[in-house]
């Protein structure tokens, strides 16, 4: 084994255990941004506050509120007296989501003519709103269907026609959060080991203690992978962190193989370490390190798939988007905790991965020089 | 030992080290003296192999510090001028990280730490971390930490600068030893006291080698002479003969005047002068030219040159 190595990896496990306070910052960061993320990055709706202004005061339009309010999705939370109150509880925010039942509403269902309801939504927040859109829709469908039926005496069932039966693969209940841990762990791996081993060698550099190391036989290598094993190690514990508190707290199913997990994280280890040392080789201070290190994570985030779909990007950046190590990660561990595929199925993003971490690596390595500027 | 052939080193705008020439013998202790900017810390660097040279040749053993780097640096201890330990590692694993990182043998690690502790009277804070140790502490740790390696050129960049005088002994102490068991040392300091010490000194201004030869041959080549005197009113006795032919340099050190001049004839004028001025100055004196004579007065000639060159 070589032994510059192993010295530069202790020296490096030194240096973290000795500084209580980034050491906590490894440990306690995943747990805080997988519950803040975990929780907060859903677009799920349930309950939405709503206001209604129910100009009619019939059976049948609390009828109407109840199959609302009974579907989860809206909660009837605010009765305004007329439609102005309504319009400004919207612009306050204070509602998202506003019915208004016109006063004659039972009168027309009566005689069999069409009963308009208007339903404003806060379209501020497309997510939302798209997804109250179409509940506020299918609630009203089925509130149609129920009249129709009592009216006519009949159940509609069988009168026969088409029923298409959706079946919701990997996420049956389409939690939000099945969806974004698995792509969290890739988050926050990119996130800490970036930002770790940014720091690393410009350390040396404000220090002043590069200039003892580059009159050493220590190779350029040697030195980068000796400085990058604690950060694995570091990052693996990270990682098990992260799918033992997505199991526990938000029982993400993680249904592919633990081991195929560990790899293709190793490989994507690869990539964000690489280029946490290519920072290092750039700044001139650790304050630059981290400046660059947010340049890169931010915009690699939104490019990656994370929060918006890549499909719905335009042309340019989805061919942005495949120079970000974190996409290819994304589509890795969604298919192995959501889906529990095998290497076949995730191939092609396992080998660009394993590209781009080379690539990095070398491309570190090779601007390390080890003589003083 | 150590050889550079005109060496340049420039960086963006400025010339370091310009067309800088010099052997070092094996088993010398050579000086590197100048004020700061000088080019001092560059030229060490470039020999440490930390740098490469712009322009020039420079050999350490024989081998080029550029193409076979990696080979001598087995052979060379660099102490750089800021403290380049590891702050959060403790006294001994310093030392035996560097041993690690030039693969010194393990076997004779401890003795070796003991022996360099022993000398460096640094035995009792042996788990100390790096940080906490006194200046002149971190001083020595950083020349016992070079010596890990036992290489056979020592490289001190300004190693006593801001060292209190009993650690400054010490650490001279320190550097006799090293010289003793036969390592080539080369040394720059601002200290003239520590140039004597020196076999060979060389005299760096702006960049550039202006003086290159053994502190009693610099002394005996100075072709002026020097004198002292004291007075009550020192300042005023400068100034009194400031206009007067042939005095090459005038300064005070509290009641000491100290007068360099290029004829030992000059002496009746000086004092001819002061009695008219009515300015007491007793014991005037020839005294031992001193190193500080000899660049004092090179520097002043090469601004002279300086100055005649932009008029």
């Amino acid at each position: 084994m070589n032994s510059r190595l192993i010295a530069i990896t202790r020296k490096e496990i030194i240096h973290i255990w000795r500084d209580p306070r980034t050491l906590a910052v490894m440990f306690l960061i995943p747990i805080v941004q997988l519950v803040l993320l975990g929780l907060s990055a859903t677009s799920d709706i349930r309950h939405l506050n709503t206001g209604v202004y129910d100009a009619d005061h019939t059976a049948a339009s609390r009828a109407l509120m109840e199959a609302y309010r009974a579907s989860d999705y809206f909660a009837l939370n605010h009765f305004a007296s007329n439609e102005q109150e309504l319009g400004e509880l919207l612009d306050r925010g204070d509602i998202r989501a506003a019915m208004i039942i016109p006063a004659g509403y039972a009168d027309k269902l009566a005689r069999g003519e069409t009963a308009q309801v208007a339903f404003l939504l806060d379209g501020s927040d497309p997510a939302v709103a798209g997804t109250a859109y179409a509940a506020a829709q299918s609630v009203g469908q089925a509130q149609r269907t129920r009249i129709i039926q009592q009216k006519l005496g009949v159940d509609v069932t069988r009168l026969g026609g088409i029923e298409i039966r959706p079946r919701v693969w990997y996420n049956p209940e389409l939690k939000s959060s099945n969806y974004m841990i698995p792509a969290l762990i890739g988050l926050i791996l990119q996130f800490l080991t970036i930002l770790f081993t940014a720091q690393t060698i410009v350390r040396e550099r404000e220090q002043g203690t590069i200039e003892q190391l580059v009159v050493t036989p220590i190779r350029s290598w040697e030195l980068i992978v000796g400085k990058l094993i604690p950060y694995i190690g570091i990052a693996f514990f990270n990682l098990a962190e992260i799918l033992v508190l997505g199991v526990l707290l938000f029982g993400v199913p993680i249904r592919g193989s633990l081991g195929l997990l560990a790899a293709t994280s190793f490989l994507f280890l690869l990539t964000t370490l690489g280029l946490g040392i290519f920072i290092s080789t750039v700044a001139r201070s650790q304050q630059e390190a981290m400046l660059i290190t947010f340049m890169i994570n931010l915009p690699g985030i939104f490019l990656s798939g994370f929060f918006f779909p890549i499909e719905a990007m335009p042309p340019a950046l989805q061919f942005l988007s495949y120079l970000i190590p974190l996409r290819y990660m994304l589509i890795i561990l969604r298919g192995i905790v959501l889906k529990g595929v095998g290497l076949e199925p995730i191939l092609s993003p396992v080998v660009a991965l394993a590209i781009f971490g080379s690539l990095i690596l070398i491309g570190a390595s090779l601007r390390f020089r080890k003589t003083l500027e | 030992m150590i050889s550079l052939a005109h060496l340049t080193k420039t960086f963006a705008e400025t010339i370091a080290v310009n067309d800088v020439s010099f052997d070092v013998g094996a088993g010398e202790i050579f000086g590197l003296i100048g004020p700061d900017g000088a080019g001092k810390t560059t030229t060490l660097r470039v020999i440490s192999t930390a740098m490469a040279p712009t322009h020039g040749r420079v050999t350490v053993d024989g081998r080029d510090v550029v193409r076979e780097a990696e080979t001598i640096k087995q052979e060379i201890g660099y102490m750089p001028q800021r403290f380049a330990l590891y702050p959060d590692l403790t006294v001994v694993e310093n030392m035996n990280f560097f041993a690690d990182i030039f693969g010194s043998p393990p076997s004779e690690r401890a003795a070796l730490i003991d022996k360099l502790l022993g000398f460096a009277r640094l035995e009792p804070f042996r788990t100390r971390y790096a940080k906490n140790l006194s200046g002149g502490m971190q001083k020595k740790l950083a020349l016992a930490t070079t010596l890990m390696h036992q290489p056979r050129v020592l490289l001190l960049d300004e190693p006593t600068t801001g060292v209190d005088p009993v650690s400054r002994r010490e650490f001279w102490d320190l550097v006799t030893n090293v010289h003793l068991d036969g390592v080539t040392i080369v040394v720059s300091t601002p200290y003239l006291d520590e140039a004597e010490r020196c076999t060979r000194v060389a005299l760096m201004h702006r960049g550039k080698l202006i003086a290159n030869d053994a502190p009693n041959h610099l002394r005996a080549q100075l072709g002026a002479f020097v004198f002292e005197g004291h007075s009550a009113q020192a300042r005023a006795a400068e100034q009194a003969i400031q206009t007067l032919p042939g005095l090459l340099n005038v300064n005070t050190y509290g009641d000491v005047i100290r007068i360099i001049a290029d004829d030992a004839a000059r002496i009746p004028a000086i004092e001819k002068e002061w009695h008219t001025r009515n300015v007491a100055v007793q014991h005037l004196q020839p005294v031992a030219p001193r190193l500080e004579d000899v660049f004092v007065l090179a520097i002043e000639k090469l601004q002279a040159e300086h100055h005649a060159a932009q008029a």
